[in-house]
Formats: C-alpha cells, structure tokens, sequence
C-alpha cells in the first residue's frame, strides 16, 4: 500500500544519511588533517609548540591512532598490534625541543662563557667539530678571544691552549693551537709589499701540498695565526691577483686552513654558508646546531651584514627561509634575533 | 714581593717634576738629582711625574731625559722611566730586532717569567707602540723550531691555578725523557708541554723529571747537544730555567754580567730594572749566597759614574 509518509520518510533518511555521511568524510578529513598538522608540527628545526598544544591537546584517542598508523616514520607496527614510536625518532625530537631551550641559554649567557664552552664542547665532540674551534678563534675580537681565554680557565681549570694541545693529536693541533693564541694587532695599518710576499708564500705552500701538509707548514701557520686581519684581507687580495682566483678554490683538500681563511677574511660570507647548511633539509645533526651558534653569536655584532650577504649569495632573505624551516619558540626566538640587523 | 727601592713616605709629584725640570734645564745636568727622585720613586709614581711634568711644561719627561743624559746611564733611566709593560715591549723588540745574534733569552725571560696577566699587558703595550703584536714580529725574525717555541711561550695564556695533577706531571716527565733521550729531539711535544701547561703543573713535570731520572732536565739537555739543535736546545733551557727557579735564572745572569772581560751592561741594567720593585731583593740575597760577595759590591767595581750611582740606588743604597 502506497503512502504519502513513505516518501517523506525515504526523504528524510535519504537526507539523514547524506548529513552523516558528509559528516564522516568530514571527521575523516580533519582526522586526515589533524594527522598531516601534526606530523608537522613535529618536523623540521625545533617543534611547533602550540599546534602540538591544540592538535594532542584537544584530539579523540581514535584522531591518535589515525595518526600514529598514518605515520610510517614516527612508529612502527608492531607484531602485538600497536603502533609504537620509533626510539630513534624519539631521540631525535629530544634534540628538537631542546633546540629552544639551548638557545635561549646561550643567549643569555656571557659571550666569553659562551665561546669558552663552544670550544670546550667542540673539543669533545672531535675533529668534525674542530671547525667550531676556528670560528670562535678566527671570528671573534681580539679581547673577546682573550676574554674566552680567562673564561675558560675558570670553567675548566685549565688554558684552552692546553686543552686543544693535549687532545688533539692530528696535524691539525700546531694550527689550532696558534689560533686559539693569537692576541692580534687591530689597526688598520698594513704593510702591502709585506702581504705581497705572503701571499706568494702561501701559493708556495699551496703547490707543494704533496710534500707538506697545509697544515703543518710553518709558514701558512705563522701567517695565519699572528698577522692582522687587515692584512690577511690584504694576503686574501693579492693571492687572487697573484694566482687569479681566489685562494678558497686551492684549498678544498684542507677544511681547517679553509675555515680559518674564510673567518679571517671572509667572516660574512662563511656565517651565510654555515647558516645556509643548516637550513637544508636532512642537514646533518651537527651541521643543524650551526643555526643557533651562529645566529645566537653574531646576533648583536655583525646581524645587518650577515642578513646582506645571505640575501646576495641564495636570493632568499634569512627571516623567509627560517620562516619555511624552523617551528614553534624556536623559529620566534632566532627570527627575532635576526630582526636586530635590520 | 721584595722589592729593594726606598721609596719616601710622602711624595708630591709637582714638586718632583719641578726638581726634575731644574736638574735638565740650562747647561749642564744635575745626574745626581735625577737620580734622587726617579731612584726612590715606584712605578705609578713614575707615571704620575711624567704627567705632572707634561702637565706643568708641555714637554714628555722621557723624551727631555733621552736628550740629556747619554750611555748607559741614559738607557737604564729610560728602561727605568717607562711603565712596566712598555719597558717590556721595548725590551722585546730590541731584543727581535738584533740581526748579528738575536737575545732570545730576552723574549724568553718576558714570556716565562712574568705572569699570564703581565704578558698579556706586555704584548698589549707591544701593539700599542709598534702597531704590529708580538707574536707577528718574533715569527718574522725566526724559522724553524725556535719560531715555534718562542712564538708558542709568547702566546701563552696560562691557566693560574696552584693545582697539580700529579699522574700527569708523571706522563710528561716521560714524554720529555724520551722527547730529549731521542735523536731527533721531538720538538713537538717538548714545545707542548714547555709552553701550555700552567706554571704549577710544568714545575711539577720537572720535579718528577728530577726524581725519574737522578738528574735535571737542564743538566740533560746541557749534555745532548754538541751541533744538533743547538739554538733549540739553548732557548728551551733557557725557557725550562726562567719556568723553574727565575731568581737562579737572574743570580746568574748576573754573576755573568759582571764577570766577563768588560761588563754586560744590557744585562746587568736589565736585570736590575726591572726586578727591583719585584724580588731584587731575594736575588740579592741569593747572589750573596751563591758568590760570598754582595751584589752591590760586585756592581760597584764593574761600573762607574752616574751609571753606578743609579744602579746602587735602585739596589736599595740609601742617599
């Protein structure tokens, strides 16, 4: 028998299941949603505080699940039927939330402290860090060297000479001692003929590599440990018009030597390559802690240059790029940091 | 500190650089009164004159004093007049800049004896009147492996602490044994450890040297060398000495000063100046010790005129 109401009430369950359905691939999305906001809240440099504090905070058991099972990187299925995290990622997010807490530490910290404990550190960590120990040598005034100097030695209780002296035993030691010793003239006078001469005994030393390291030839450690800066900008000059190009090309095989002329010469320029290798995706673990140590260091001194040449060398300006790459507190902080040099 | 000038209780800086002034003006110059003020006078004291003089006649004390007095006389006072560090600077770079036979044992003296702070005031002075640091200029003189050590002590910051670990004084005895035992003279680590560990420390090293090998560091190294490194050898037993015992470094240095067939008197006034108003006095005493005669004495017969009156004084002969 045919009634009116039957149609109405197909209608109406019609359009009810419409509404759930809808509402299910809704759900469905923001779950599907909720799950990508998340993963990204908890990837790339440092952690996006307050998404994770809105997207765990207010999520359904069922909205944890769809992400954890959605996210192959973050957990892995276990036989018993669970998800569970994966204890490497979860080491490596421990590093992520503390990137925050260490900049603001070093941030605080006084600057001799700081470079004495940069040094101390890379010491520690070994000869893929002893970068650091140029950079803090070859970057900083120099009272600000001597001030890291007293600072170390009561940290330590002992020199920094004869720390670097004792547990660096490769070739590289002669060099990184005399660096970290330098008490360097700071007037702008240079004797230009004297310069010349380096710069050819540089070259020198550079063509007969296969006979003596770089780093063990006393001439380029005398050279680059005791002159001025001015005049290493000028040795810097005549090399290129001596050799035509300029001296980092010769220099590839010798990171330390590298390094060392890039600070002394070039500062700008290697603060943007140390900070543009940090910003890279899957960037070494080291390489990522150039960001806070460079930002963090050169924040009050040398920002405005820094932020110039970052934009002449990639095209893109710092803030954009750290925008894009960093999260949460810790992005706030080193943006904010970066705005000082505008 | 034992400082050997006599210094009056109360000193009015106007009225020495006004006595000063009567003492260079006109012909002739009044020695005697230049001593009798500069001769009593401490190191801040000193300073004081020199701006009081400035102050009163727009003329650098220093500068009318070199015009006026000649020989050795003249550079004991200049060494004299100068502030402490910049007397050092000056030292130094006379020293670097001695072509025929450079005095290493000069920049040596500077770097080992004074403290991290004092070299640190040293070098700073050193930029300040030469426009070039320290390191850059002894680097620019020497080669090889003096330049190393030399360049190594000059830069050295050492940590001031009075602790000693004494597993590791043991350890670098050893090292240093074999590093000397060795022909070849493992400059290296000599140059490590002579130049980076504190002053505590490497006098421990020695001490444990000692007891290890029933001899001195120095007393070996005296003996290894007729040729081989010699300059080496020299300059880091030099080094070893001015690190280990300064006062028998200076007793020494002394007793060569005036016994040579004419007297050292860079040496002596060196020597003089610039521990007077430090541990003269125990030098003294230990020179007295070590030879039966007092310092003073020696002193007296070596030299004469003004040079000797200024050198007594500063001994601590009261006028």
């Amino acid at each position: 028998m045919y009634h009116e109401s039957d149609d109405l009430f197909s209608l109406k369950l019609h359009y009810c299941l419409q509404v759930l359905s809808s509402e299910l691939t809704h759900r469905k999305k923001k779950m599907a949603n909720g799950s990508e906001a998340l993963i990204k809240a908890f990837s790339g440099i440092g952690i996006d505080e307050k998404a994770i504090v809105s997207l765990l905070g207010e999520s359904h058991p069922e909205d944890r699940q769809n992400f954890r099972k959605g996210c192959r990187d973050f957990f892995i299925e276990d036989e018993r039927s669970f998800e569970r995290w994966d204890d490497h990622r979860v080491k490596l997010l421990k590093h992520e939330f503390m990137r925050f807490k260490n900049a603001a530490v070093l941030r605080a910290m006084h600057p001799w402290e700081r470079d004495a404990r940069l040094i101390k550190e890379a010491l520690i960590k070994g000869p893929q860090s002893y970068g650091v120990i140029v950079e803090v040598a070859c970057t900083r005034s120099s009272d600000e060297l001597l001030g890291a100097r007293k600072a170390y030695h009561s940290l330590f209780d002992h020199s920094i000479e004869e720390d670097v002296a004792s547990n660096v035993d490769s070739s590289e030691r002669k060099l990184l001692v005399a660096l970290v010793s330098a008490y360097r003239y700071e007037g702008p006078k240079v004797k230009d003929d004297t310069a010349k001469s380096e710069a050819k005994k540089l070259a020198h030393a550079i063509k007969n590599v296969d006979k003596k390291n770089l780093v063990e030839d006393e001439e380029v450690i005398s050279i680059l440990s005791t002159r001025s800066k001015p005049h290493l900008k000028a040795v810097y000059k005549h090399y290129k018009e001596i050799c035509g190009k300029n001296i980092d090309e010769d220099l590839t095989a010798d990171l330390i030597v590298l390094v060392a002329v890039h600070c002394l010469c070039i500062p700008q320029t290697y603060f943007c390559k140390i900070l543009d290798a940090s910003l890279t995706n899957n960037a070494d673990k080291k390489v990522k802690k150039g960001l806070t140590r460079v930002i963090v260091t050169q924040a009050d001194r040398n920002m405005k240059e820094i932020n110039e040449q970052y934009q002449k060398l990639y095209g893109v300006s710092l803030s954009q790029k750290i925008e894009v790459t960093a999260n949460g507190n810790y992005k706030d902080l080193l943006l904010t940091l970066i705005s000082r040099g505008k | 500190m034992t400082s050997t000038i006599v210094v009056p209780d109360h000193v009015s800086f106007v009225d020495d650089a006004e006595a000063l002034q009567r003492a260079v003006q006109g012909w002739g110059t009044n020695e005697k009164g230049i001593i009798s003020i500069l001769g009593h006078r401490t190191a801040a004291q000193r300073q004081h004159i020199r701006l009081a003089y400035h102050e009163l006649y727009q003329e650098d004390l220093v500068k009318r004093l070199e015009s006026e007095l000649s020989g050795d006389f003249e550079k004991a006072v200049y060494r004299w007049i100068l502030d402490p560090a910049d007397r050092d600077a000056v030292l130094a770079n006379v020293a670097i800049k001695k072509l025929v036979n450079p005095d290493y044992h000069v920049v040596l003296e500077i770097a080992c004896i004074r403290s991290p702070e004092e070299l640190l005031a040293v070098r700073r002075a050193y930029q300040a009147r030469y426009k070039r640091s320290l390191e850059e200029d002894v680097a620019a003189h020497t080669t090889g492996d003096i330049r190393k050590l030399l360049v190594a002590l000059v830069t050295a910051f050492r940590y001031t602490g009075e602790e000693i670990n004494a597993r590791l004084a043991k350890s670098e005895a050893g090292i240093l044994h074999d590093a000397i035992k060795d022909k070849e003279l493992n400059h290296e680590e000599v140059i490590r450890i002579v130049s980076t560990r504190s002053k505590a420390q490497v006098m421990a090293t020695f001490n444990c040297y000692r007891d290890d090998q029933g001899t001195s560091i120095t007393k070996k190294l005296l003996g290894e060398g007729d040729d081989h490194g010699t300059e080496f050898s020299k300059a880091l037993r030099t080094a070893i000495r001015c690190l280990n015992d300064s006062k028998k470094y200076f007793e020494k240095v002394l007793r060569n000063a005036v016994k040579r067939v004419g007297t050292d008197e860079d040496a002596l006034t060196r020597v003089i100046v610039t521990r007077a108003e430090k541990d003269l006095k125990d030098i003294k005493e230990y020179y007295y010790k070590r030879n039966s005669v007092p310092l003073e004495q020696a002193v007296a017969k070596d030299t004469s005129g003004d040079y000797k009156a200024f050198l007594l004084t500063l001994l601590g002969k009261e006028d």
